[in-house]
């Protein structure tokens, strides 16, 4: 049989619970992924015996609670485990520790400085504003400002009247949030370096963009508007690494009578008389569809597996100016132990939170210059975890894995690829920098995977090896995402949708395009809906 | 560098004492201090302040000094009250606001010499008070931690201080501030205090403070003297009518959600705004409050039954007007009493409303709903509390 | 000067251009204006001064591009004596090896410009002008309340929205992408000649604390193309330097009846409670008014003139962060006779030279402003004035004027002992493109953001009284809760280009202001 009622192209974890709720619906959908294996950038794969490495995205706070409970993701293996804390490095020996508990993380701010500590109170107050104000539409569609159909104005006057409840002053304020620059933003309530780099790192990771670019308070709010357990802001570890979320998504989607298969790389989208009729494989094999949805990235989609014949140019075009940069690598360790890091003591708590080595603005700044000079930052901003302290599944006992996100990488060196003393050189760079805080650091190292942007694209497909899909500045977000005029999940040709992070609400693991891209097939197919709405955060 | 273990909960000074005397073990944290729940029965602890004196460690109150030539003036414009008229050694309730008017705290100012003022509030605001400070010659410090406090309240509070030597403590008039010495030192006594009863507030260099908690429980031995826990003090401070932040209402800066803060009116303290007086945060926000009208009324009310109306819901009719913020039967005055934030024409004395009250017995949960009545404020007020000077008794 | 015995209804404090304005619109109202200038000289940064021997030069603002045509016809300012030497002027981006790129109005030579860019470059034109045009409609009017707004504020609103739409869907969705992003993108997006992008580039971000690679950059541009709005197809030479700008604006303003006073520093704007009630000058004496309009920028106005501890704290903190970090310093040079531009004619060097190679070069220069250094290779903008207008200088004299981009107002270590090595790296710069530059120089002055500051009373040397980003404009503009002119000071309205519209010498913000006020009545 090679004929289906929908196909979805890439089984990453948006494209998995696409199709899961196209099949909750009784549509016979067919998943295709050109790896071996299941979910995209949402993996954990053995990379080296007995080690299991969450290799691309790897905390989780972002999904939905939305969908994984009505999918019921828990049933199907899915546990989310919070971990709390963090802590930043200072270069003279001392940190500064984000401590779970809110009393404490005060205190810890008080020692770095007793302002900072009262500000805090402000700067959370006023974060937590602007997230209330963007998650009730995570769940949504955007609306289309250009049109006139009722349903956008509709949206439209949902979305004036939650910016209108913010006040003449508190709208300003918002305006002022989603174009500044997080350094700018920070600079307004704190006085301590260390305390500013702490909290900026969410405003770039994954982005390519400074901590003094302009836009960059967003991407802040993009890491803080998830929740786990309704605590929003924190983040935890999906038990047995990312590829539990993926492993539950598939089940899930199996439960509903879906098709998955793997090694099915797409090589085209077939259209005839300007309607989708499915795909045809790398190797050449034809599978039919009226529906198809692309959980590719959008550049992927419309240049390489789309016919620019097939589009109205104005897409091609937006499809080649679409922002989506490579800016972070990724380094996965298996550790014979635990490595201690000086000045904290290891049954701290805050060991079990993420790590980070860079203790002011202008050395964040400053990594961001190399990248736009075309290297790799010579003194990076890292994200590190070591999720085996919380997770047992991931390593042997008393053995460890180590995930580090890195930024800046970028998508080619000096304008070349990247070459093995290139990818060298970066991996030295890294477990360099650890090792100045962690002596014992590199003895206990028994394997590493280093990924560059372009290892990630290779593998992942991602473009440019960017983790969102699409830089997650103003300018692509909401209903410019991942361009204006098509930010309803509805491509050019009509039976051909979108489903990935460069839709809207975008990238992290948070399966939300994938829900909303479903809802809009279903409603066009005048089908009853399946995709729940969002919860109300009041 | 500060070792990370700083960062635990942190212990006041009187630590040792408390600790000691702590008998069922009952904690809670306080802006970071560990501070007692309870003592031994909450019960005991509430009437020990009602019939003889109970001392409650007020050292995790976060404490602020002002100095400089521009320390006055600074205040007066961060505070709704004129501090102009707070002479030196007196000490003045008061809120301060933003600029919309809206409380972010309220707190005590103690007048300590010319140019030197102390500020006692409930949350830390030492970044809206260095904003403050811009273009003012004042200097801020964070006393919190060099200042131990305990709060030493009842009837026969001022007869153990004499016990303890301090001659003359009976002429202090309420709000007044005096010294003794004390060992080589010496302590410094404010007639204040969160009770609503005669009561004084004492305020010692850490040092000092187990010599001094030891002193005044051997002068008060004799006077049935006890440590008390936060949970009396709350029945306390109910019946007396003190509002509480994070409680009664929302501190300005803390509010997320649009309208959830309250302005001074709206709080029942608009005898703490003084218009007359130079530019001060809030003052128009405030005027034009005063001149078109507020929101919301915060009223007492004294409701029928006995039983603690919590959280309810009030009503006017079968329309909700407002919600119960604090609520519980007060034990000395034999009334059941509630805060209540209400729709502003509804905060007349004397106005008859409904509240909708849920209370459990034995898993069984039962609705009743109470009549109240909108009344002046404390329902215990007793005349020692002002008597200067002061009775033994 | 002070007239003792009039009642003056409006003090307008600084005799920049946008006070000049605001206060001759205010007098054709019907108000007892007065202005009081602390300097000597009229204008604010539109100014002319004699900064060596006979030589004179526009020592702040060296170019009039941006001028509002309504304003300049309702101050009469040709009938003032505003006079053009050369408008229209073509922007030339300097190449190193004299393979230079000319632009025009509509048209780029030079430089090897493929077919394509030359398309590109008027498609882009169209479609800037077009939005600019839309812009344009919220240049000329109150900065729109959007929550709280009244009925003309709900119609500019409604009118930018109607704009908006009759843009149609394309070139609409086209706006809300661009508005946003970085002019390098857009640049990478649409062209392929280094020296047209980089001059773009750097014409979006001239004055500001932003790169090619900032996002907000589009936006910088858009606002300096509502030049072409007003009818200017380039820059324009004003003759006898900037400075005629503010002498043609300050007769105008005398004509219509105002008092002005020079040399006049107004030291304290005075405020009873909450009211202004006047302002007490440098010299000691105090002139009451209902009214006060302070044309020094928001942080001056209320950092110096006011005072921080005679508003609250919530409106202080506002003034406190706006963002206002001066990046641009002014070089003059004084020289013996024209030096030779390598491939450039007389004629050619009476255009506007860039030195901005490409967009990186740049955007390398503004990186060492966020660490508070001095570029080692800043970007310029080049007039020598004295080829249209011969009067600034002796005869067969001439006086090169330059505005160097990136040296920021807090440089590590103070400009003290640093400002001699940027002076002499800014000309060794550029004598690449003029080798026999230094031979000619008889006398040099360079004024850094620092020096600016203390010139022209602008805090942090910023010509456009606070960085034009999208984070502070309209209604953000100077900061929120101060957006229309008014303040939380009762009788204190603000009137510089720190307020709605912005920088750049327009006079819309002082029109705006003034318009608000009489709008206002008795209840301002």
């Amino acid at each position: 049989m090679n004929k289906y009622d929908a196909i979805v192209i890439g089984a990453g974890h948006n494209g998995l619970t696409n199709a899961a709720y196209l099949a909750k619906a009784g549509l016979n959908v067919l998943v295709l992924e050109k790896n071996a294996y299941i979910g995209g950038a949402t993996v954990s794969r053995e990379l080296y015996p007995d080690w299991k490495y969450s290799n691309c995205s790897y905390v989780c706070s972002l999904l939905r609670p939305e969908i994984i409970r009505d999918l019921e993701l828990p049933r199907h293996g899915l546990q989310v485990v919070p971990y709390g804390g963090g802590v930043t490095f200072k270069e003279n020996g001392d940190y500064f520790g984000s401590h779970a508990d809110h009393e404490r993380l005060l205190r810890e701010i008080a020692r770095h400085s007793k302002r900072d500590a009262s500000a805090y109170e402000r700067y959370e107050a006023d974060v937590m504003k602007q997230t209330r104000l963007i998650r009730p539409f995570l769940m949504r569609t955007p609306p289309d400002p250009t049109s006139l159909k009722p349903k956008d104005l509709k949206e439209l006057s949902l979305l004036a009247k939650s910016f209108g409840s913010m006040g003449e002053e508190g709208l300003a304020d918002t305006m002022r949030f989603w174009t500044m620059s997080i350094g700018d933003f920070l600079d307004e309530y704190f006085e301590s370096d260390v305390i500013k780099a702490h909290l900026a790192g969410s405003g770039i990771i994954g982005t390519a963009l400074g901590v003094y670019s302009p836009g960059t308070a967003y991407v802040l709010l993009h890491h803080y508007m998830g929740d786990v357990d309704g605590s929003v802001g924190a983040w935890g570890f999906a038990r047995g690494g990312m590829g539990s979320v993926s492993a539950a998504l598939s089940k899930s989607f199996l439960s509903f009578g879906g098709t998955i298969k793997c090694d099915a790389e797409v090589g085209q989208i077939i259209v005839k008389n300007g309607k989708t009729k499915g795909v045809a494989l790398a190797n050449g094999d034809e599978l039919y569809a009226d529906i198809v949805v692309s959980n590719l990235d959008p550049k992927r989609t419309f240049l390489k597996i789309m016919d620019e014949g097939d589009l109205p140019s104005s897409v091609v075009t937006k499809a080649k100016n679409f922002k989506i940069r490579g800016s972070s690598g990724k380094l996965n360790i298996a550790l014979d132990g635990l490595p201690t890091f000086t000045g904290l003591p290891k049954d701290s708590p805050l060991c079990l939170g993420e790590k980070h080595f860079s203790d002011s603005l202008p050395k964040m700044e400053r990594a961001y210059d190399e990248w736009k000079a075309g290297t790799w930052s010579k003194d990076p901003y890292v994200d590190m975890l070591i999720p085996t302290q919380i997770d047992p599944t991931m390593a042997p006992p008393g053995k460890h894995m180590m995930s580090v996100f890195v930024q800046y990488a970028p998508p080619k060196v000096n304008g070349g690829e990247w070459t093995p003393e290139d990818k060298a050189g970066f991996e030295k760079t890294v477990i360099d920098q650890i090792s100045n805080y962690s002596p014992d650091f590199k003895d206990l190292i028994l394997h590493c995977e280093t990924r560059t942007p372009q290892d990630i694209e290779n593998e992942v497909g991602l473009t440019e090896g960017n983790i969102f899909m699409g830089e997650l500045t103003f300018d692509q977000l909401l209903f410019n995402r991942p361009f204006p005029g098509y930010a309803q999940y509805r491509g050019p040709v009509k039976g051909m949708y979108m489903c990935s992070s460069g839709t809207h609400p975008g990238g992290g693991v948070m399966a939300a395009p994938g829900a909303n891209a479903a809802r809009e097939i279903l409603q066009d197919l005048r089908l009853t809906n399946t995709v729940p709405g969002g919860y109300d955060d009041d | 560098m500060i070792p990370h273990d700083e960062t635990m909960m942190l212990k006041t000074p009187f630590h040792s004492r408390i600790e000691a005397a702590c008998e069922i073990n009952m904690w809670e944290d306080w802006k970071g201090y560990t501070s007692p729940q309870a003592y031994t029965e909450v019960e005991q602890e509430y009437f020990a302040v009602r019939s003889n004196t109970g001392v409650f460690d007020i050292s995790p109150m976060i404490k602020y000094r002002f100095t400089g030539p521009d320390a006055g003036a600074y205040l007066n414009r961060l505070v709704t009250r004129d501090i102009s008229k707070i002479g030196i050694d007196r000490v003045a309730y008061t809120v301060w606001c933003d600029d919309n008017g809206q409380v972010m705290d309220d707190g005590t100012i103690f007048h300590l010499a010319e140019n030197d003022y102390r500020l006692c509030a409930y949350a830390r605001c030492l970044d809206w008070l260095m904003w403050s400070a811009e273009g003012f010659d004042v200097t801020i410090v964070d006393e919190t931690a060099d200042v131990a406090a305990l709060a030493v309240q009842g009837p026969t509070s001022c007869a153990i201080f004499k016990e303890m030597g301090f001659e003359g403590i009976e002429n202090l008039k309420p709000f007044g501030i005096t010294r003794f010495p004390f060992e080589d030192s010496e302590v410094m006594i404010s007639r204040t205090g969160f009770t609503g009863d005669l009561g004084y507030e004492i305020w010692i260099d850490p040092e000092l403070a187990e010599a001094f908690w030891d002193a005044l429980f051997e002068a008060g031995k004799h006077r049935e003297i006890r440590p008390i826990g936060s949970a009396a003090l709350d029945m306390l401070r109910t019946e007396t009518g003190f509002i509480q932040a994070g409680v009664d209402f929302v501190p300005a800066e803390e509010a997320i959600r649009t309208g959830r803060s309250r302005s001074p009116f709206e709080l029942g303290l608009g005898w703490l705004v003084s218009f007359d007086k130079p530019v001060f945060n809030g003052r128009k926000a405030l005027l034009k409050e005063k001149k078109e009208g507020s929101r919301y009324a915060f009223v007492y009310l004294d409701v029928e039954g006995n039983k603690p109306a919590e959280h309810a819901f009030i009503y006017s009719g079968d329309k909700e007007v407002g919600t119960v913020t604090t609520g519980a039967w007060c034990p000395t005055a034999k009334t059941n009493v509630a805060f209540a934030q209400v729709d502003a024409k509804y905060g007349k004395v004397g106005q008859e409303l409904v509240a909708e009250i849920y209370y459990e017995r034995e898993l069984k949960w039962t609705r009743v709903m109470a009549k109240c009545t909108v009344i002046e404020g404390a329902v215990f007020n007793p005349p020692r509390k002002r008597q200067t000077p002061a009775p033994d008794f | 000067m002070i007239n003792v015995d009039k009642k003056y209804d409006v003090i307008v404090v600084g005799g920049g251009h946008n006070g000049l304005v605001c206060a001759t619109y205010l007098a054709k109202a019907g108000r007892k204006v007065l202005v009081l200038e602390a300097n000597a000289a009229l204008g604010g940064a539109s100014a002319t001064s004699e900064f060596s021997d006979q030589f004179s030069v526009s020592s702040c603002a060296h170019w009039l591009f941006q001028l509002n045509p309504e304003v300049a016809s309702d101050m009469d300012l040709k009938g003032h004596g505003l006079e053009l030497t050369a408008r229209d002027l073509n922007t030339i981006a300097l190449a190193e090896d004299g393979n230079h790129l000319t632009i025009g109005a509509n048209s780029l030579e030079g430089a090897s410009v493929s077919d394509e860019d030359r398309k590109a470059f008027v498609a882009f034109n169209k479609q800037m002008l077009k939005f600019s045009k839309l812009l344009a409609g919220a240049f000329n009017r109150r900065a729109p309340k959007l929550v709280e707004g009244n009925l003309t504020d709900r119609i500019t609103l409604a009118k930018l929205g109607l704009g908006m739409k009759m843009l149609g869907k394309t070139d609409m969705s086209d706006l809300m992408r661009l508005a946003l992003i970085n002019i390098y993108d857009v640049m990478e997006e649409n062209f392929e000649n280094d020296l047209l992008k980089a001059a773009i580039s750097l014409d979006s971000l001239l004055g500001s604390h932003m790169g090619p690679r900032s996002p907000n950059t589009v936006f910088g541009y858009l606002y300096r193309r509502m030049g072409d709005v007003y009818g200017f197809n380039g820059p324009a030479v004003v003759k006898g330097g900037m400075g005629a700008v503010g002498e043609a604006l300050g007769n105008a303003a005398k004509a219509a009846g105002v008092d002005i006073e020079v040399s006049s520093a107004v030291s304290k704007i005075n405020v009873e409670v909450d009211r202004a009630t006047g302002v007490t000058l440098a010299d000691g004496r105090v002139v009451n008014a209902g009214m006060v309009v302070s044309n020094a920028d928001p942080k001056t106005t209320f950092n110096k003139l006011v005072g921080l501890t005679n508003i609250e704290t919530g409106v202080a903190r506002r003034v406190k962060t706006m963002r206002m970090k001066g990046d641009a310093a002014k070089l003059h040079i004084a020289l013996d006779s024209l030096p030779d531009f390598k491939g450039l004619t007389k004629d050619q060097m009476g255009q506007r030279l860039l030195i901005a190679p490409t967009m990186d070069y740049i955007e390398l220069a503004f990186n060492a402003c966020k660490y508070g250094e001095y570029s080692k290779a800043p970007a310029m903008d080049i007039s020598i004035p004295t080829i249209h207008d011969p009067s600034l200088a002796p005869d067969g004299k001439h006086v090169m004027s330059v505005i160097v981009q990136f040296a920021p107002y807090e440089l590590e270590g103070g400009w003290a002992s640093q400002k001699e090595n940027f002076k002499n790296l800014v000309i060794d710069r550029i004598a690449d493109y003029a080798p026999n530059l230094k031979d000619k120089i008889i006398d040099s002055e360079l004024l850094t953001p620092a020096d600016l500051e203390d010139r022209f009373h602008i805090h942090g040397g910023h010509w456009h009284h606070g960085e034009i980003s999208l984070d502070q404009i309209l209604t953000m503009r100077p900061f929120p809760g101060a957006s229309q002119y008014g303040t939380s000071v009762d009788g204190l309205f603000l009137c510089s280009a720190g307020t709605h519209p912005g920088g750049g010498v327009m006079g819309l913000a002082g029109h705006n202001a003034a318009k608000e006020i009489i709008k206002r009545g008795k209840s301002a």
